[in-house]
């Protein structure tokens, strides 16, 4: 199984991303630059966290127009697993591989702290290790992950069961109090209607080891593996 | 010849930053001053020799790069050079 990361400058999650898919897969992806014309074989390409292009223009604007995407593009076309964590998020709405956008956070803020996360969908290919409607505590990191797209869109994802994680409280409450900036209907993660590319704002990344503090991303990447194998 | 591109958000759309900036205005006393919508304005240089070709470019670009149609109306005016 061949995993790639793609490294845009200013992308800060690159490292940790790589670190909790070398414990899970157990082997090494392949840091990718964006510069790249040609990418390797991969199974997964993982977006990572950061601020590509110093977040210029609108985020994730630059890095999607990168040499590197347009294979990115005919991989995910083609059914490869694309995940995009924060500003690969950001970056995959920017392509289109994802509907809507993400805009600035409601109260302005940057918020960086550890949330409950509600898994609505349990059973894609990027959930399925966690119980349906499972709360989960994953941190986010970010200051535009304001989800938003037109209403249509909205039934759309929702009629189709394409959004995987709902902000909520601990009591898995989901309403405008535990929305913590703004998305619309609390949404903070998507997949696509083929169900191969995912985007959320939470860092599964950051909740793999024990020793950081939390664990409940774990899952979410052994889902990922299990669906490739 | 030379290029405008003003980028607004589309209506409906939330604005934060718009709205900060129509709070910090009325606590300096503008009361008259009931909305305010941020956006972008880009200046472009272009190589053409007409102006139905800079426009055609500068469109192009804005689909492509400079605005996101999601949440952005563009508007573009074509200045030509004296």
């Amino acid at each position: 199984m061949e995993i790639s990361v793609i490294v845009f400058p200013g992308s800060n999650c690159d490292r940790d991303v790589a670190v909790s898919l070398k414990k899970v897969f157990k082997r090494n992806p392949k840091m990718v630059w964006h510069k790249e014309q040609t990418l390797p074989k991969s199974d997964l390409i993982v977006l990572p966290g950061g601020f590509s292009y110093g977040d210029y223009l609108r985020c994730g604007s630059m890095a999607a127009n990168s040499p590197i995407m347009s294979e990115i593009i005919k991989c995910g076309e083609n059914g490869t697993f694309i995940i995009g964590i924060c500003n690969g998020f950001q970056i995959l709405t920017e392509t289109n591989l994802l509907p809507g956008t993400l805009i600035r956070n409601r109260d302005l803020s940057f918020i960086c702290k550890n949330l409950p996360l509600k898994v609505e969908n349990s059973k894609s290919r990027f959930t399925h290790k966690y119980s349906a409607n499972e709360i989960i505590e994953i941190p986010v990191a970010h200051n535009e992950g304001n989800y938003f797209a037109d209403q249509k869109t909205i039934k759309n994802i929702e009629d189709k069961d394409l959004v995987v994680f709902r902000y909520c409280n601990k009591d898995g409450i989901i309403n405008d109090e535990t929305n913590p900036n703004g998305s619309k209907n609390n949404i903070a993660g998507i997949i696509n209607e083929q169900g191969n590319i995912l985007g959320m704002m939470p860092h599964p990344e950051r909740a793999t080891d024990k020793v950081a503090g939390l664990i409940d991303g774990e899952k979410f990447f052994i889902s990922v593996l299990e669906s490739i194998q | 010849m030379k290029a405008l591109v003003k980028i607004m958000p589309k209506k409906g759309v939330l604005d934060p930053q718009g709205k900060a900036i129509e709070k910090s205005l009325n606590q300096l006393g503008f009361s008259q001053i009931n909305s305010v919508i941020q956006g972008k304005l880009i200046e472009i240089e272009i190589d053409s020799i007409n102006e139905n070709d800079a426009q055609k470019i500068v469109e192009d670009a804005s689909k492509q790069l400079l605005a996101n149609l999601v949440i952005e109306d563009y508007e573009i005016t074509i200045i030509k050079d004296e």
